[in-house]
């Protein structure tokens, strides 16, 4: 393994380091506060040496072990659960441990990265060996010193034993961090697991609560200024001329500067930065197009009946099958346009000087940003260092490292250090949004069985990617293509949690739902008949999911929600794989008088081993909650280039009276974990959608359900 | 530009600010308390929540002129050790997943509780209403409202 091999390398990076105070605690220079964990720890207990083992783990000489957490903290809790797998496998208390955030280091780290719910299952066997190659030299070093054979020593909870005798891991650190590290090294019995498997809290938990500065909006340094900017108010704009005259008057404004079609106002604090583009008179030109939601609507409709150049994927032959069908139902469903609402806008700080450029901030891809702000500034990377702050939220918006190029190019104009603040108006307006689609299901029925299945795609800026044409239903029909059209839209537009697969499964789902009541058969068995049938005989090259395992879920959900007991509920079945996870949810629907009210989601998951279950829960709850709410209300329409919507008076996100109680059950396994963080968001619209024909006979085919069912309210 | 002296958490403090400037950019900016979160600007998502005198108010659309010498309480200065009941109900409950809203949630929750100490579940949700998750916990928050409401 490519990390392995750099931990190896990386033995001459090792050095003994002299704690002062806060020395071993996140590097963020925030005024007035240090990392709040770290700092009480220290006052129990302050070890005078820390020895760097590797990338991920520091000893402290009295036993306190501080673990790396290397990927971004959206939200997901990977900043709990990954330092979870190293400590595991390291074989020391969880007690003992303290989280520290990595800054970006491609030496170091591979795959610096949130996003598609992959930091737990590809992190998973780097974490466990960089453990257990840690714990492989604390026992040498033991076995060294009592001069005894390493394999009749065990560790336990921070300690190194021998029969009677044993050292701690503080009492080790020094020479173990001299010892060579292992280039093979054995891993646990997931049996043995002592902190896998069990529920550990939030490691930020205590600054949350106590409202310490976690997050990039919080971050300080010393003579940073405010930075607000004003964008093209409508897509396809460009800047003819400024007037600033007003904005600077006001008062704590200290700059105005255009970049671009961008005007920024430097003011030493927020709101004279926000209240100076307020009053900046700008006028701007459209050269480009000024879509709207009537033109995006017809021009999705038109895709769907064009024929493309290729199929994504085609078996048999889907004209023949509907040439012989004794039934052919056609279905299409619409999604719109829809921002990501992080709570915590959009913000970055940069320091360019010459030389370095230091920027700090909430980032998904920090990698990508460092190479981006590398050819924007002209700079070398290696004078680019990037500091990731806790995320107040990601959902795919922080993927896109645009406000932190921002901040690098104001800092590099005005000579300061700046953060970059939206404001939540330029946050929805400045959006890259999920993108509006329209999925067109096409369905041969011969002798009451399904002999063809065409599914077309009309999507603005992207078509589904990867192995998703290759989605349930394929390979259980003979006859099945898969049709993409990629359409190019002047709205900005990227990946929105769970890319394509957050309308995709809703669509496909209320469609195999009608399926099934047009068949005449239970939407349950009808699922398992089609996966059973692929897993015997599966047609044609590989499909992209474990029939047996989406089964599994699937059995698992009816039971626990009484599906085959539903005769005086209104039940909604759904089951879909995404990200490498297996999810089926049952929604369930009360009327009360004539509104249908939600009342509860039972939601069936496989995601392997579950490492840490009361952040899974959560994570699968908010992934339900999320999902049905855009469902529910998510509208976001477009006038003359510009969104209507611009703060939450406009766009309607659930609240908590609306959330439906989730219950929750895992798939008991042994596989290596994969990831929480999206795949429970698919599956929930396409629940709800079929519980509530269930209730009212009426299908839905198009989001959001308010605007298309009255009992909504 | 006007100087104003705040009660904030117990302890006065001499700002020099716009007029019309919010709270909230006095507490995050001025005052190094960034604890109360900026999330709309316009008193729609409760990100921001503060208390008066108590009350709970939405710092974000509150003018740093109107504050007087009302006592200004933010979650720096709800419990001297992070322990209140709502705060020990987090915990336990491990409500947070981004965390952001979360300061602005239980000072909602912290009024709220002063006024009703013996809620149903209806009434958190009404209590509650006008406080977004973008994460969905909400079932996690109404689950620690109730259960901090038996520590008080």
């Amino acid at each position: 393994m490519k990390v392995e091999n750099k931990h190896t390398s990386r033995r001459n990076f090792l050095k003994v380091s002299m704690a002062t105070a806060g020395g071993f605690m996140v590097g963020f220079n925030f005024i007035g506060c240090k990392n709040e964990t770290a700092q009480v720890k220290v006052l129990k207990d302050l070890p005078s040496k820390w020895v760097d083992f590797d990338a991920y783990i520091k000893i402290g000489d009295t036993g306190w072990v501080t673990i790396l957490s290397q990927n971004p903290e959206i939200g997901q809790n990977i900043k709990t659960s990954m330092p979870m797998i190293v400590a595991e496998e390291l074989d020391v208390s969880w007690s003992d441990v303290m989280v520290e955030q990595a800054p970006l280091n491609t030496e170091w780290y591979e795959r610096q990265v949130a996003g598609g719910s992959q930091s737990i299952r590809q992190g998973w066997n780097t974490l466990r060996t960089a453990g257990a190659k840690v714990r492989h030299m604390l026992i040498a070093a033991a076995a060294q010193q009592w001069e005894v054979d390493p394999k009749d020593c065990t560790t336990s909870e921070g300690k190194v034993i021998h029969g009677e005798q044993s050292l701690t891991y503080g009492e080790l650190a020094e020479a173990a961090g001299k010892m060579t590290a292992p280039e093979e090294v054995k891993l646990k019995d997931p049996k043995d697991f002592k902190i896998i498997g069990k529920s550990q809290t939030n490691v930020d938990m205590d600054g949350v609560l106590t409202g310490k500065p976690l997050f990039g909006l919080d971050y300080k340094k010393e003579g940073m200024v405010y930075a607000v900017v004003l964008r093209p108010p409508a897509f396809g704009q460009v800047l003819e001329t400024v007037d600033d005259a007003e904005a600077r008057k006001v008062i704590g404004v200290i700059d105005v500067v255009q970049f671009g079609d961008k005007v920024a106002v430097i003011g030493n604090n927020t709101w004279a930065a926000m209240k100076g583009k307020k009053a900046l008179k700008a006028k701007w030109n459209q050269k480009d197009k000024a879509e709207d939601s009537a033109y995006h609507t017809q021009v999705l409709m038109e895709h769907l009946q064009k024929k493309t150049k290729e199929a994504k994927r085609e078996d048999g032959n889907v004209e023949k099958a509907f040439a012989e069908a004794d039934q052919i139902i056609e279905r299409t469903y619409e999604a719109p346009f829809l921002p990501h609402n992080c709570m915590e806008p959009m913000n970055f700080f940069a320091e360019v000087t010459d030389e370095k450029v230091q920027l700090v901030g909430p980032i998904q891809t920090p990698a990508w940003t460092e190479s981006r702000i590398a050819d924007l500034l002209k700079r070398d990377a290696k004078d680019i260092h990037i500091e990731m702050t806790r995320m107040g939220g990601g959902f795919g918006r922080r993927l896109y490292g645009d406000f932190a190029l921002e901040a690098a190019e104001i800092s590099s104009l005005i000579k300061k250090p700046v953060k970059v603040v939206y404001s939540r108006e330029d946050d929805m307006l400045a959006g890259i949004y999920r993108p509006a689609s329209a999925y067109r299901f096409k369905a041969a029925i011969k002798n009451n069985e399904l002999t063809g299945y065409h599914l077309t795609e009309a999507f603005f800026n992207g078509s589904m990617f990867g192995d998703m044409p290759s989605n349930f239903p394929c390979g259980a029909v003979e006859n099945y293509r898969v049709d993409c059209h990629n359409i190019k839209s002047n709205v900005t537009t990227g990946a929105w949690r769970a890319p394509y697969a957050n309308f995709l499964a809703y669509a496909e789902q209320a469609f195999i739902d009608e399926l099934a009541e047009t068949m005449n058969k239970d939407a349950v068995d009808f699922r398992i008949a089609l996966l059973e049938k692929a897993k015997a005989n599966p047609v044609g090259e590989k499909h992209n999911y474990e029939a047996d395992k989406f089964i599994g879920v699937i059995k698992l959900a009816a039971e626990k929600s009484g599906w085959y007991q539903k005769e005086n509920k209104h039940l909604g079945f759904s089951a879909y794989y995404s990200h490498n996870t297996y999810v089926a949810e049952v929604a369930e629907i009360k009327m009360n008088g004539d509104r249908a009210e939600l009342e509860q989601i039972t939601c069936a998951v496989d995601c392997g081993i579950v490492v840490n279950p009361i952040g899974a829960e959560n994570q699968i709850e908010g992934g339900i909650i999320d999902g049905i709410g855009h469902a529910l209300y998510g509208e976001f329409n477009f006038t003359e280039g510009h969104a209507e919507s611009n703060n939450f008076h406009q766009y309607r996100l659930i609240r908590m009276g609306e959330s439906p109680k989730v219950a929750i059950h895992f798939v008991e396994s042994t596989n290596d974990p994969t990831g929480l963080g999206e795949p429970t968001l698919p599956p929930a619209g396409g629940a709800l959608a079929n519980a509530l024909h269930a209730a009212t006979k009426q299908r839905l085919y198009k989001q959001p359900f308010m605007k298309e069912l009255k009992v909504l309210g | 530009m006007a100087t104003f002296k705040l009660n904030i958490n117990g302890k006065i403090r001499e700002i020099e600010a716009d007029e019309d400037m919010p709270i909230l950019w006095a507490l995050r900016d001025q005052c190094d308390l960034v604890g109360t979160k900026y999330g709309c600007g316009i008193a729609q998502c409760g990100a921001c929540t503060i208390h008066l005198d108590g009350d709970a108010i939405r710092s974000c659309s509150y003018p740093i002129s109107r504050v007087g010498d009302k006592k200004i309480t933010t979650i720096e200065g709800l419990s001297e050790k992070g322990d209140h009941p709502l705060q020990e109900a987090w915990k336990a409950l491990d409500v947070p997943q981004c965390g952001y809203c979360q300061a602005g949630q239980i000072m909602t929750a912290a009024a709220f509780l002063k006024e009703n100490k013996n809620p149903s579940e209806q009434e958190v949700e009404d209590a509650m209403h006008a406080n977004i998750c973008r994460c969905g916990t909400y079932n996690r928050i109404k689950k620690a409202v109730l259960e901090a409401s038996k520590n008080l």
